[in-house]
């Protein structure tokens, strides 16, 4: 039990760490950054109780959020995925309600991964910077941004997945 | 009653996630309005703590730079001290100047986190309540504008940046008293733009902005930028875009601008309201 609780405090820090330390000053062409940090939501493990994977995603966006002024952007999309991961789970991996104790991420087929990294990191990146700019009149910036820092997030998201995660288990 | 509770046991993951979504976006909200204090800023002093230790490490590669904008405000200001001087030198006779009144006071500041390519970006600094820093003070560079104090805790303080929809800069044109705001479409952080200038301004492309005289925040004619395009329809400007001169992804140290008669000057504007 401790172990686990251990394991996902280092992972919680970790990312932060490595978010605002590194990832929020890439800066690609003047204004692009991966946001990798939100791979904590994709490998909480998945279970029937779901108010911790709630609770934690808004507080590690909240936390990102407290160090680039973002007011609550991250917290907020953050925890829009954390709660539909579910439903996306059982579109793209066919998983039915009985599999969630015996489910883990690193046993199902790559392609089905990557397309469940790459859903939710889409629909993050497009809520976070509708709720940045929340503006219509920028649609076009912010589909932009969305697109960009979507492949940017998920280059980095599984090269940093298939290099720690997968080998690890 | 039992049904209530029924009710609420089977749809909790639902109205915890709408709770916390209610916060988030009351958080967003309050981000998107200025002139209110923020419960969510890098002010604080754990994330402004984190910062400086890791701007301890980040500075030494900027040294060179640094030192390089130091030795030219240095020249600037000899030059601005000779020039005084020669002008004291053919006076023969001492003048005891009783007009004399410090309107500005400045304060050093580091920056330990700056932004500068999102929608609204945000700068922290390494000075807060404790050494004399306030809510909106204007914050400057030896060769330009930075932005307006927005959070102040004990030790940190954040900065509103000119690269934010939230700015809005009162300024001028050099060697002339056409006032204007100065403002961002979020676009480039080497370009802003202006607001409001009048037909009567006269704007050429090149022409120096200043900061204008009009507000208590900065002091009058700091440069702020350069006109690089400007349309004319139906006798009233359009889209002037300037080179901002501050290159604001690159910022170490900066000077808070502390308007010894702000009080004085705001409250007698507020008796006309």
């Amino acid at each position: 039990m401790s172990n686990i609780f251990f394991s996902h405090a280092f992972r919680f820090v970790g990312l932060v760490f490595l978010q605002i330390l590194i990832f929020n000053n890439i800066n690609l062409f003047g204004y692009l950054n991966p946001y990798p940090y939100i791979a904590f939501v994709f490998l909480f493990p998945f279970k029937k109780e779901r108010s911790a994977l709630l609770i934690l995603s808004f507080l590690i966006g909240l936390t990102i959020d407290f160090f680039t002024d973002s007011g609550g952007i991250h917290a907020a999309s953050t925890l829009f995925i954390a709660y539909f991961r579910l439903y996306f789970v059982r579109l793209i991996l066919r998983k039915s309600e009985f599999e969630y104790y015996t489910f883990q991420i690193t046993s199902i087929s790559v392609d089905k991964v990557l397309m469940y990294f790459f859903v939710l990191i889409l629909i993050h990146h497009f809520m976070m910077f509708s709720l940045e700019f929340f503006d219509i009149q920028s649609i076009f910036e912010i589909l932009k941004r969305t697109l960009l820092s979507t492949i940017f997030t998920f280059l980095v998201t599984i090269f940093g997945y298939f290099i720690l995660v997968s080998k690890s288990k | 009653m039992q049904q209530i509770i029924n009710f609420l046991i089977r749809n909790r993951y639902l109205l915890l996630f709408l709770l916390l979504e209610i916060i988030a976006l009351f958080f967003v909200i309050q981000s998107h309005s200025y002139h209110k204090s923020k419960f969510i800023s890098s002010s604080n002093s754990i994330v402004g703590g984190i910062y400086t230790k890791t701007n301890n490490i980040s500075n030494y590669f900027s040294l060179a730079k640094e030192n390089h904008q130091l030795a030219e405000e240095n020249t600037n200001l000899r030059n601005l001290l000779a020039r005084r001087n020669s002008t004291i030198d053919s006076v023969i006779h001492k003048v005891t100047d009783t007009i004399y009144h410090q309107e500005y006071h400045y304060i050093t500041a580091k920056i330990i986190n700056n932004s500068y390519a999102k929608r609204n970006n945000y700068l922290t600094i390494n000075k807060g309540l404790k050494h004399g820093i306030h809510k909106d003070m204007g914050v400057i560079l030896p060769n330009g504008i930075v932005g307006v104090i927005q959070d102040v805790s004990q030790n940190f303080a954040t900065i509103l940046s000119l690269l934010n929809e939230n700015s809005k800069i009162n300024v001028g044109v050099k060697n002339n008293n056409h006032f204007g705001t100065l403002a961002w479409n979020g676009k480039s952080y080497e370009e802003a733009q202006l607001l409001d200038f009048p037909r009567r301004a006269a704007l050429k492309i090149g022409d120096t902005i200043v900061t204008g005289g009009k507000s208590v925040l900065f002091p009058e004619g700091i440069p702020v930028g350069i006109i690089k395009s400007l349309n004319l329809r139906n006798n009233y400007y359009e889209n002037i875009t300037i080179t901002l001169l501050t290159d604001m992804s690159n910022l170490g140290y900066v000077y808070v601008v502390n308007n010894i008669d702000k009080k004085e000057i705001e409250n007698l504007e507020k008796k006309h309201e």
